[in-house]
């Protein structure tokens, strides 16, 4: 008799979500899905909108990452204008999605997935949060909160406000750095640079700790996406689209990323509301790709800030002869290295004098009658696309988060986790088995809100349910 | 000109005959919440934000359009008075789609200011969600009638200081709409010499300049008075509105 366990809702994520997990007569597992079951419509409802209102109303999808969503639709609007925005504009907006890096990253690492890592997976589930954290390791803890504190004071010194600031704006920004503001986060940087330090140490630690578990914690080849600088660099704000096979081939590399739409398809599944994006020809579901951390350090052929590019060394070492490194365990380092060069090129950015310039905005009215914008946000490459009347009137608009397109590998990541780690032969889910299968799903932090562009909040479940839909067993958090 | 004495709140006052309940209120610094109301603008009593109690008479009167009597009794802010005021913001907001976290004038809008001041934490009515136009016709400003109140500050700023007369309203009831020139799209417009008197009067989103983002339109509601006073009286004078 085959059964399903459900974990619902899943925990430490940014959304809403659920995780079924299928067995056969035999009790193996036989399939594992990752269900979002959060709606909420923003592509529909901005249908009628002004094209300048967008990086305003885009930016209320995610509270975590509002910045990622403001750059890429003013992005997406200076494409419509056909400007090219000021020197200034592009720096101050350059520090900005590397100061939302920063604290999403912090985030990630800190306050949701630290608990599993320097508490155990097996902890007590009542203390394996933040808290339990605190209790555990207060100092470490602490700088964590700091540096995500570090990030958030960049943004609010930008944008007048730590989340959901309208700062960016089609043609450019709205007000200039304040140049009192500039030595104030300019002494933030060696404590910074410190806590990531400290956060690769810890992260080392655990590789070594558990070296047995992370081979199966989404191991599988698949392509990686990503922006790289035109020189084939780290990038995050600009760049053009790579495309690495899980053997280290770059299959297609120099792709505008403005005609994203050439290379990229959206599947659908009836049981989830986050979309399957994939890579075109190789068609759903083998067109699998992961985008974020891993993909980006992972396709890049440098870094170009001193400390991260000598990590990256190092994190390229761990994938042998194969030329990338392909377990998604690693999402967790690659986002480290991203905080170094994080703060390292915010230290670069204010250094430099251009940054303090005031020609700040570019005007223009409708030039194009559609335009895409392309950055990376934190959880990998996120599109804008809105087609305007002559007006600026929103006529269409597509968002591909970052998110949704890890959607793939994150449904073969749960899978793997939990046929390795569940014996359905017992027929009892122990709480670190459903913690670990979550865990899978924490390496992709995904943020759910933003990749349904939908609503919800979010707590665990996980059902054991037989072929005839008998709940057999049911964990519930 | 007569002068007669009455009471506002307790207090006696003294008013040339002729002038509003509002006009004495607001020389005598006691405030009585507004929105139709434009000082420069012919009153309308439209909005019924300024409504009071009068002392023998169960019904409520607008005091920008109710004139006092010798010995009348005035109330100004009753506890009547602020459920009835609440009701007509829930009312407003209820009727149209006004989305303040997205909305241009966020932080400096009349209808914001006065849900602040009338406590509105919830609005109890359910809302309409009405489909609504947006007319981004014109090269410079934008008419989005999801955030309109039809306070008709627009109307008559239009047609009583520009002297253009290019907007309207159609319809009935709850189905009536600010339209330009007859209905047509406000940037084909013949009459409208794109001043921006309407937009700077309007208290709302609904009109405002193309290209402001998020909180972004600051407008400037008190210079009609100004040109009103120059034109009328020939006198320059600014008048703040703090010390009105």
């Amino acid at each position: 008799m085959s059964k399903t366990i459900t974990l619902a809702p899943v925990t430490r994520i940014e959304g809403h979500a659920k995780i079924t997990i299928q067995l056969d007569d035999n009790n193996d597992v036989i399939d594992a899905r990752f269900h979002v079951n959060e709606f909420r419509g923003f592509e529909k409802f901005t249908e009628g909108r002004l094209l300048w209102e967008m990086p305003g109303i885009t930016s209320r999808i995610c509270g975590i990452c509002p910045a990622s969503h403001l750059l890429t639709s003013a992005k997406a609007g200076d494409d419509i204008l056909a400007v090219e925005i000021p020197e200034t504009a592009e720096k101050l907006r350059r520090l900005l999605t590397l100061a939302q890096w920063l604290q999403s990253h912090a985030l990630s690492f800190f306050h949701l997935s630290a608990p599993d890592f320097l508490l155990g997976f097996d902890s007590n589930p009542a203390t394996r949060n933040v808290f339990g954290l605190i209790a555990a390791d207060k100092e470490f803890t602490k700088r964590g909160i700091r540096l995500r504190k570090y990030g958030q004071e960049i943004i609010e010194i930008l944008g007048g406000r730590r989340i959901h600031t309208p700062w960016t704006v089609p043609g450019g920004v709205r007000e200039p750095l304040d140049p009192t503001k500039k030595d104030y986060m300019l002494g933030w940087i060696p404590e910074a640079k410190e806590t990531v330090g400290l956060a690769l140490d810890a992260l080392k630690k655990i590789h070594k700790k558990y070296a047995k578990e992370i081979p199966e914690f989404g191991n599988f080849r698949s392509l990686l996406v990503g922006l790289v600088s035109k020189d084939g660099g780290l990038e995050y704000y600009d760049g053009l689209l790579r495309i690495k096979d899980g053997n280290g081939n770059t299959i297609a590399d120099k792709l505008d990323p403005r005609k994203y739409f050439e290379y990229f398809g959206e599947a659908v599944e009836p049981w989830s509301y986050l979309k399957f994006p994939y890579y075109k020809p190789l068609d759903y579901p083998d067109g699998m790709y992961r985008v974020g951390p891993l993909a980006r350090v992972n396709i890049c052929d440098y870094i170009e800030t001193p400390m991260a590019e000598a990590e990256r060394k190092v994190f390229k070492a761990l994938s042998g002869n194969v030329g990338v490194v392909n377990n998604s365990f690693y999402y967790h380092y690659a986002r480290c290295i991203e905080m170094l060069f994080a703060v390292e090129k915010i230290e670069m950015l204010l250094k430099d004098p251009a940054l303090l310039g005031t020609n700040i905005r570019a005007q223009a009215s409708v030039n194009r009658p559609e335009g895409v914008g392309c950055t990376e946000a934190p959880r990998g490459v996120l599109f804008h696309h809105y087609k305007v009347n002559k007006d600026g009137v929103i006529l269409k608009a597509n968002l591909i988060i970052a998110t949704a397109q890890n959607n793939i590998a994150m449904n073969r990541t749960v899978r793997q986790i939990a046929a390795h780690f569940i014996d359905g032969k017992k027929g009892k889910i122990t709480e670190g088995i459903l913690n670990r299968v979550e865990a899978g799903i924490r390496c992709y932090d995904p943020c759910l809100s933003c990749s349904t562009h939908a609503l919800g909040q979010m707590p665990l479940h996980i059902e054991l349910v037989s072929a005839s839909g008998e709940v057999l067993d049911e964990v519930q958090r | 000109m007569a002068v007669i004495t009455f009471i506002i709140d307790d207090e006696q006052y003294s008013a040339q005959e002729g002038v509003t309940i509002l006009q004495v209120a607001r020389d005598n610094k006691i405030h009585i919440p507004t929105l139709c109301y434009l000082d420069g603008l012919s009153t309308l009593g439209a909005c019924r934000l300024c409504v009071v109690e009068i002392e023998g008479s169960p019904k409520l009167f607008p005091a920008c359009t109710t004139k006092p009597t010798e010995n009348m009794v005035v109330r100004t802010n009753t506890e009547k008075l602020k459920k009835y005021r609440r009701i007509i913001v829930e009312l407003l907001a209820s009727e149209g789609n006004h989305q303040c976290a997205v909305c241009v004038v966020n932080g400096h809008c009349q209808l914001q200011d006065l849900a602040y001041e009338v406590g509105l934490d919830h609005v109890r009515f359910p809302y309409l969600f009405p489909k609504k136009s947006l007319d981004a016709t014109h090269k410079d400003f934008v008419m989005d009638r999801n955030r309109c109140v039809l306070c008709t500050r627009c109307v008559r700023v239009c047609h009583e200081v520009e002297g253009a007369h290019v907007w309207d309203i159609s319809g009935r009831g709850i189905h009536c709409e600010i339209i330009a020139d007859l209905n047509q799209p406000w940037g084909t417009s013949a009459n409208c010499t794109s001043c921006g008197k309407c937009v700077s009067v309007c208290p709302t989103g609904a009109l405002f300049e193309k290209g402001a983002s998020v909180g972004e339109m600051q407008k400037e509601h008190d210079f009609i008075k100004f040109i009103v006073t120059a034109r009328n009286k020939h006198e320059w004078v600014h008048i703040a509105p703090e010390d009105e």
